[in-house]
């Protein structure tokens, strides 16, 4: 198997983890081969997983690692072609056309084309990483076009050609899982389902992030953190709000809050949810002490 | 095929797992084998670890079935003998917490059971074969009449249109090169329509055993007539069925339901059920914005504010809550049990539910319906 010229130096699974450690990133086993196929093979990275367990960061960390320039483009419902493809400057156009007056004029040139996302990604494959955000936002429509993309890595432009990749570029895609992706898609990528790290790894993660947070205080968080996503919230907190907590309770406790109040206080930047509050609201002050001992 | 071409010895044992999932339901394309091995070789392998690894990246077993690949996975790397095919525990399958309401009161299946199961704390777990039976007029009537008559609401695709509020530059421009630059007449784009998510919630408890089958059956041609339709049962236990039911067969796709949900004709938890609808994330957002229809005859026993907070809070997502009942006889119907007298004022519709063609008339009625 011929392995990628995109990833030179990083030969395993193991060293894709402790590069991507460097840019700030704790993979795990699963994630760190996932990526590293991904790479080596020359195909796209689907992540798939609840909303923040680090499937962005994932894919910003790999191009940190690759010295790269990320390029996201964020899915939407009805998203199409000129969104994420390229689009004409149709005012530009009709302003040449108008001034070229007899003589003739070439109105698909590069000048009027406005690049997208996805044919920057494309013309400069090995020096960028395409990010395809939420892919479960958009629409079928379009995901069955992203099919295309994926497969031959080429576009083509009705009046220009076809813009081929000379290189595979490197795409991560991501999805929330709040619909099924077509088995077509998930075929042509490589897969990873990101669960929630252990709490050892989510409290390590917390104060990588959050250099500010004492250890203890990093547990307590995660410990927390973890009680709560076994609730039945509508929106459980993510590893990003574990570390908004831990910097927001540190930061009241330094300004003269007492320790567990502090903690308490800041729930706000862990349940953003009014319903979620209310629920949890009752039995609070056991879940943090029980966490906090 | 010529002995050329005769796989290695070595690979055979990978191929042969592919082969084993496949067997099992699992979707791989041959690509994917390709490239399996490709990682198998890309990663060592130095242990089975790395193997399990490089199977679940590339064949893509998705995350519900998991569990049942990595006991196949055993199976054939690992010779393992713990394979039960039958009792995957995954996402698709929400079990009802037994701790809470009514610790000591049995769950008994509705009087009016036919049968006189009791379904005790022990739930009735079993397994339901359909019996084959003709496709009534109402089905017939809801194939021809849903694409155009379910509710559709505004996407945010556009196309062209006499009027709207865009102009569509592009055609603008290409008419105009044709006249030397000249704009003559400026295109127009509106939003396309599109149909709304339809989201059907089934109780297949003892009380509704009557209904069962055919609202099953119902459903199964609600899935094929709309693009964007989940179902879920619930009794003792929420169980997503749209992906058995989107097979085309529907003797083939209801028995492949019958295998998913395993609490037919047992007791009722609808407050519960509801309520663990509602907090998997991945569920409760397929009622955003959705029809919601409700079968169910609504008999709850015990306590029904967990009915009403989980009814009210899906009224909150739904565009309409309707909620089909066989009590309900006619249009003067006014409900009787402390369950349905909780709800009404979350519900919508409150109407029969007792035939099918009543339920596809109400179905077909939804997309006339403004949302509440």
């Amino acid at each position: 198997m011929v392995v990628r010229g995109n990833i030179v130096g990083i030969d395993s699974p193991e060293a894709l983890e402790r590069a991507l450690r460097t840019a700030y990133y704790l993979a795990d086993d699963g994630l760190a081969t996932a990526a590293y196929l991904g790479l080596a093979l020359g195909k796209p990275l689907l992540l798939e997983g609840a909303p923040g367990v680090g499937k962005t960061e994932a894919a910003k960390a790999i191009a940190a690692v690759l010295g790269r320039r990320l390029i996201r483009l964020q899915c939407y419902e009805g998203i199409d072609a000129s969104a994420a493809l390229y689009e004409w400057n149709y005012p530009r156009q009709m302003l040449a056309i108008r001034q070229a007056g007899e003589e003739s004029i070439d109105i698909y040139g590069e000048t009027f084309l406005i690049e997208r996302p996805m044919l920057a990604a494309l013309r400069a494959p090995d020096s960028t990483v395409l990010l395809i955000d939420e892919i479960d936002r958009a629409d079928q429509e379009f995901e069955a076009f992203l099919l295309e993309f994926l497969s031959d890595f080429q576009i083509s432009i009705p009046e220009r050609g076809t813009v081929r990749a000379a290189e595979r570029p490197v795409v991560v895609l991501t999805s929330n899982r709040t619909r099924d992706l077509h088995e077509a898609l998930r075929r042509r990528c490589v897969y990873h389902w990101i669960d929630y790290p252990t709490a050892e790894r989510e409290a390590r993660i917390v104060m990588m992030r959050a250099s500010s947070v004492a250890e203890s205080t990093a547990r307590a968080v995660v410990a927390a953190v973890g009680k709560l996503r076994r609730e039945p919230l509508s929106k459980a907190p993510g590893i990003a709000e574990a570390v908004d907590w831990a910097e927001a309770a540190t930061l009241l406790h330094a300004r003269g809050a007492r320790w567990p109040d502090a903690f308490k206080r800041s729930i706000g930047v862990a349940l953003k949810d009014e319903e979620d509050l209310t629920f949890i609201s009752g039995r609070l002050d056991a879940l943090i002490a029980e966490a906090a001992a | 095929m010529s002995d050329e071409f005769r796989l290695p010895r070595a690979a055979g044992v990978f191929v042969s797992f592919v082969a084993l999932l496949r067997v099992n339901g699992f979707a791989v394309a041959p690509e994917q084998t390709t490239a399996f091995l490709a990682a198998i070789e890309l990663l060592g392998p130095r242990s089975m670890e790395s193997i399990r690894q490089a199977g679940l990246a590339t064949l893509a077993p998705p995350p519900e079935r998991r569990a049942t690949y990595d006991r196949l996975f055993d199976l054939h790397f690992l010779g393992s003998e713990a394979v039960d095919h039958a009792g995957a525990e995954d996402e698709e399958v929400v079990r009802l917490q037994e701790e809470g309401r009514g610790q000591d009161e049995t769950l008994l299946a509705d009087e009016a059971n036919e049968s006189g199961l009791v379904a005790a704390r022990a739930e009735a777990l079993v397994e339901r074969r359909f019996a084959p039976s003709q496709t009534g007029d109402a089905l017939r009537r809801l194939a021809r009449e849903a694409p155009t008559r379910l509710p559709r609401r505004r996407g945010h695709r556009r196309m062209r249109a006499r009027r709207g509020p865009w102009a569509d530059l592009r055609r603008t421009l290409r008419e105009s090169v044709r006249n030397d630059g000249e704009v003559l007449r400026l295109g127009r784009l509106k939003r396309r329509t599109r149909p709304r998510k339809v989201l059907l919630l089934i109780d297949v408890s003892g009380s509704m055993k009557g209904r069962t089958d055919d609202n099953m059956k119902l459903a199964h041609a609600v899935v094929h007539a709309a693009p964007n339709v989940e179902v879920f049962t619930f009794g003792t236990r929420l169980t997503r069925v749209s992906r058995a039911l989107r097979l085309k067969r529907r003797e083939q796709a209801l028995s492949a339901a019958a295998h998913l949900v395993s609490d037919w004709d047992g007791g009722t938890r609808i407050g519960d059920a509801l309520q663990a609808f509602l907090a998997v994330p991945r569920f409760g957002g397929y009622a955003r914005g959705a029809a919601v229809v409700i079968l169910s005859d609504g008999l709850e026993r015990g306590d029904p504010s967990a009915l009403r907070d989980a009814v009210a809070k899906l009224s909150q997502r739904a565009w309409r809550l309707s909620w089909l009942t066989p009590l309900a006889t006619g249009p003067g119907f006014q409900p009787q049990t402390e369950a349905l007298i909780a709800i009404r004022h979350f519900v919508d519709d409150l109407v029969d539910g007792g035939s099918s063609a009543a339920i596809v008339s109400h179905v077909l009625s939804l997309g006339q319906r403004k949302a509440a």
